[in-house]
């Protein structure tokens, strides 16, 4: 079960910004390829929030649950969770990802 | 160390009907990538598709003996349009 401040935590990130990553290391230094890959995709469609999980174990947990989704990144555009860094680097393919950030 | 042969057998007794092929991407056993074309897709969001694969791996994936997979999901529809 996930602890419901860190699911209000989650709730409020996710509502107050409209891009937001769950990624290892930060926006300038990412840690994994994939998240690094996640990152360079979004960037030409906003600001993004990042949260990076390796500073916070709890938060690398915790939002595996409250996605149902095992693997960081996971990336929310406009409230909703899109995926992870293959999701992305599909719509970002089909040119789908300018609708879901202004949609 | 994970055996391609193992994952893929995983998810073809999981999926029914679905074709999958797996390549170890660093020959390190731990980061592979995958190419999952399964029946079972039909009529569901990429998420949905990707959570189907990810199910039966769970454990492997929390234990971080799966460290990556990067997956492409298809219906056989949508397979046989891509295949051309």
């Amino acid at each position: 079960m996930i602890d419901e401040a860190l699911k209000a935590r989650f709730d409020k990130e996710i509502s107050e910004n409209p891009i937001v990553i769950y990624m290892k290391g930060n926006l300038l230094f990412p840690q994994c390829g994939f998240s690094a890959r996640a990152v360079q995709l979004l960037q030409p469609f906003g600001k993004i929030y990042s949260v990076d999980v390796m500073k916070e174990p709890a938060v690398r947990d915790g939002i595996k649950l409250y996605s149902n989704w095992p693997t960081i990144p996971q990336v929310y555009i406009k409230g909703k969770f899109v995926g992870g860094s293959d999701i992305v680097a599909d719509l970002a393919e089909r040119g789908e990802l300018e609708a879901l950030v202004k949609g | 160390m994970l055996d391609p042969q193992v994952l893929k057998a995983r998810l073809e007794q999981a999926l029914a009907g679905a074709t999958v092929e797996i390549r170890d991407t660093t020959g390190t056993g731990d980061h592979f990538e995958a190419r999952v074309v399964s029946p079972t897709f039909v009529g569901l969001s990429m998420v949905q598709q990707h959570q189907q694969v990810y199910a039966p791996l769970q454990d492997v994936l929390a234990t971080g003996e799966l460290h990556a997979l990067a997956l492409k999901t298809y219906t056989p529809e949508q397979w046989s349009k891509v295949k051309r």
